[in-house]
């Protein structure tokens, strides 16, 4: 049997998501034994054209040039799988939407004329059909190989949607909202990150998105009741998921009060 | 004399976090037009930081490169700490370096085995380079892991880690952990000395330049949190006046900035550290260097791998030694009282200085930010690099010899413009 042929494509983003690939140590050899690397410049691996069974996207879409090369994506892979918050929801670099993002690229270069980028950054599944979402910030090893796996055995892949709250309770950890006060959105965010920042004491600042029926706004009222005030609480849900409709809402809902 | 005008366009260069394009025009076998054209999309940081609180800027700015977090959540804490009048401890102190030296392995590693040994054995890839030499790609991948087993140790997880906070730590990581990573570590030295020694072992081009190099300097230590500017002409900056002497400007042809050091280019990164700071090494490492037969400092921009090795090493000794010494806090940080003013910071990041400058107003909220990361520093030093190598080594050849011999010098610098895309469209213009 043929293996199948894979790519990896970066648009606006820092490159961690694609270190789920470049961080599996030897598992890293072994993985590309198992699938055909058609595209993957960071690993040296170049053929964006070709035509491939899986396609991992990282990064948003920013430019003029980066809407056209997505296009192009699709049309070149039969199986299209966002990874990470940029791709998946717009990133950090989405903030720029709800302000004055012209305003902003004048700021930082001189010649901004000279600078090819969009007024609005957008998530991949704006442009063209995502036939999968990873969420996180970055994705993991762990999420990244148990969906080839899933794919190469015919299987649909699965990604978590319950909240870090679960995975908090699983490894015991002190829930940090309710004995220290710290503002935490793990009971609106899905889990995948292992409950890390819990683990080490501080709330979950949402890496990996909005849950599923995440209860936004009972938590920003829970945090409004802890002390913080409506601005803080709605920049809370501003941060690498800020452009997911759930958290677009729940910043808004809450500068209303 | 035989008019030729040729236009190349080659899609994507591999192996570097950026996305390059290079136009090239030669006339009677002279360059005569040379312009490193970096295109990142602009993901507008420094703006974005504006109205931020100072405990949000390392889990923000860690977003600018998945390849460097600890770098830019280093450079961002020192800034505020600095401007609060922040004491921390000198367990946090070493923790740092630890968090560091895990960064430093990592990124390393991954440079060295999966993106420049390719170019110098003659592989499109580091798988591809796996089948001849199976060996040395398991040992770079194990070092690398093993960098981000320290990097989680400390943050949870390699990318974008969790650990840091203004002060110090949110955790101090537990007895048992730091001496199974330590037992790791310990059992892979060799190997580590092993992978110096096969660097050095690698044929690489003999092509001197003259050229400046800039790194951090801290008397008591290679330098890494700590320490001045300084440079191969003598100059030592505290931090904060680093704007008196490195200007960034924006050239119409890139979206990352080109910084200059009173006008001219400059070299930052693992060799321009190692030529300013070689002294400052164990005498075990400086006992392999010469054995190894090359020496620092050097204008031979192709060690600048090796250099990667020599730091790769260093940093192995130095994790070893700092996790030998391990014992748990009191508490894992300082805290801290705001003050509104100015926070500068800068520390090495793997690809050499990264400078930071926050205005932070009563609140602790960001009202501007600047943040300049190495690649920009290189920026002009690679335009001169290509101008000089290429003429160097002969323009009357194949493009496919430039192409590749281009490609190299850039990956030399380990550019990563996410602090960055991928292209390097090559346009060689011959008359």
């Amino acid at each position: 049997m043929s293996r199948a042929k894979v790519a990896v494509h970066k648009f606006s983003s820092c490159d961690g998501c694609q270190l789920a690939f470049l961080n599996l140590g030897a598992d890293l050899l072994l993985l590309s034994e198992l699938i055909d690397i058609k595209h993957f410049a960071e690993a040296g691996v170049i053929d964006e054209s070709g035509h491939v069974d899986i396609a991992f996207v990282e990064g948003s879409i920013s430019t003029q040039k980066e809407r056209q090369r997505i296009q192009e994506v699709r049309k070149n892979s039969d199986y299209l799988i966002t990874i990470g918050a940029c791709a998946t929801s717009g990133g950090i670099q989405a903030l720029r939407n709800m302000n004055d993002g012209k305003a902003w690229l004048e700021a930082v270069y001189a010649m901004p004329e000279y600078i090819d980028s969009l007024d609005k950054v957008s998530p991949i599944a704006e442009h063209v059909k995502v036939d999968f979402e990873l969420w996180g910030c970055p994705v993991s090893s762990e999420q990244v190989v148990a969906t080839i796996r899933a794919l190469l055995s015919g299987v649909t892949p699965k990604d978590n949607t319950e909240k870090v709250c679960m995975e908090c309770k699983r490894k015991n950890n002190i829930c940090t909202l309710v004995t220290k006060g710290e503002p935490c959105l793990g009971p609106v965010t899905k889990a995948g990150c292992g409950a890390i920042c819990p683990a080490f004491g501080r709330g979950c600042y949402s890496c990996y998105g909005p849950s599923a029926n995440a209860n936004t706004s009972s938590l920003s009222q829970r945090l409004i009741g802890l002390g913080l005030l409506p601005e803080q609480v709605s920049q809370r849900y501003q941060l690498f998921n800020n452009n997911a409709p759930q958290f677009k809402k729940a910043s808004e809902e809450v500068s209303k009060k | 004399m035989t008019q030729k005008k040729i236009n190349i366009r080659v899609p994507v260069l591999a192996r570097v976090e950026g996305e390059g394009a290079l136009e090239l025009d030669i006339e009677n076998k002279q360059i005569t037009h040379l312009k490193l054209n970096i295109f990142e999309p602009p993901r507008l940081f420094e703006k974005l930081l504006e109205g931020r609180h100072y405990s949000e800027v390392p889990d923000i700015v860690a977003r600018i490169c998945g390849i460097c977090p600890v770098a830019y959540q280093m450079s961002a804490v020192h800034a505020f700490e600095s401007l609060f009048d922040t004491r921390v401890s000198s367990w946090v102190n070493e923790m740092r370096r630890l968090f560091y030296c895990g960064e430093w392995i990592e990124s390393h590693a991954l440079h060295i085995h999966l993106l420049a040994a390719p170019d110098f054995l003659g592989y499109e890839s580091a798988p591809a380079m796996a089948k001849k030499y199976p060996k040395e790609v398991k040992r770079g991948v194990e070092i690398q892991n093993l960098g981000n087993e320290i990097v989680r140790l400390l943050g949870g997880r390699s990318v974008h880690p969790v650990g840091v906070k203004v002060g110090g730590f949110h955790h101090a990581p537990k007895i048992d952990d730091v001496k199974t990573l330590l037992v790791k570590l310990e059992k892979k030295l060799p190997e580590v000395e092993e992978m110096l020694r096969w660097c050095s072992t690698l044929t690489l081009p003999d092509i001197e330049q003259e050229f400046v190099s800039v790194s951090l300097r801290d008397e008591k230590t290679y330098p890494m949190n700590t320490g001045n500017v300084v440079s191969g002409e003598g100059l030592n900056l505290p931090v904060e006046q680093y704007q008196t002497v490195f200007k960034e400007h924006h050239e119409p042809h890139s979206t990352a900035l080109f910084s200059l050091m009173n006008g001219e280019p400059y070299l930052v990164g693992p060799l321009a550290r190692l030529n300013l700071n070689f002294d400052i090494l164990p005498d075990e490492i400086k006992t392999i260097i010469n054995e190894c037969d090359i020496s620092f400092p050097s204008k031979n921009m192709y060690h600048s791998m090796f250099a990667r090795a020599v730091e790769l090493l260093y940093t192995f000794h130095e994790s070893i030694r700092i996790l030998k010494a391990y014992a748990i806090p009191d508490v894992p940080y300082s805290n801290v009282n705001v003050k509104a003013g100015i926070a500068y910071g800068c520390t090495e990041a793997p690809r050499g200085v990264l400078w930071h400058r926050y205005e932070v107003d009563e609140d602790g909220l960001i009202k501007s930010a600047t943040i300049t990361p190495p690649t920009s520093q290189n920026q002009a030093r690679m335009e001169e690099d290509l101008r000089n190598a290429l003429t160097l080594s002969g323009l009357d050849r194949k493009e496919d010899d430039i192409r590749f011999q281009a490609e190299q010098i850039i990956r030399n610098y380990d550019p990563c413009i996410s602090c960055a895309t991928h292209f390097l469209d090559l346009r060689i213009n011959h008359k």
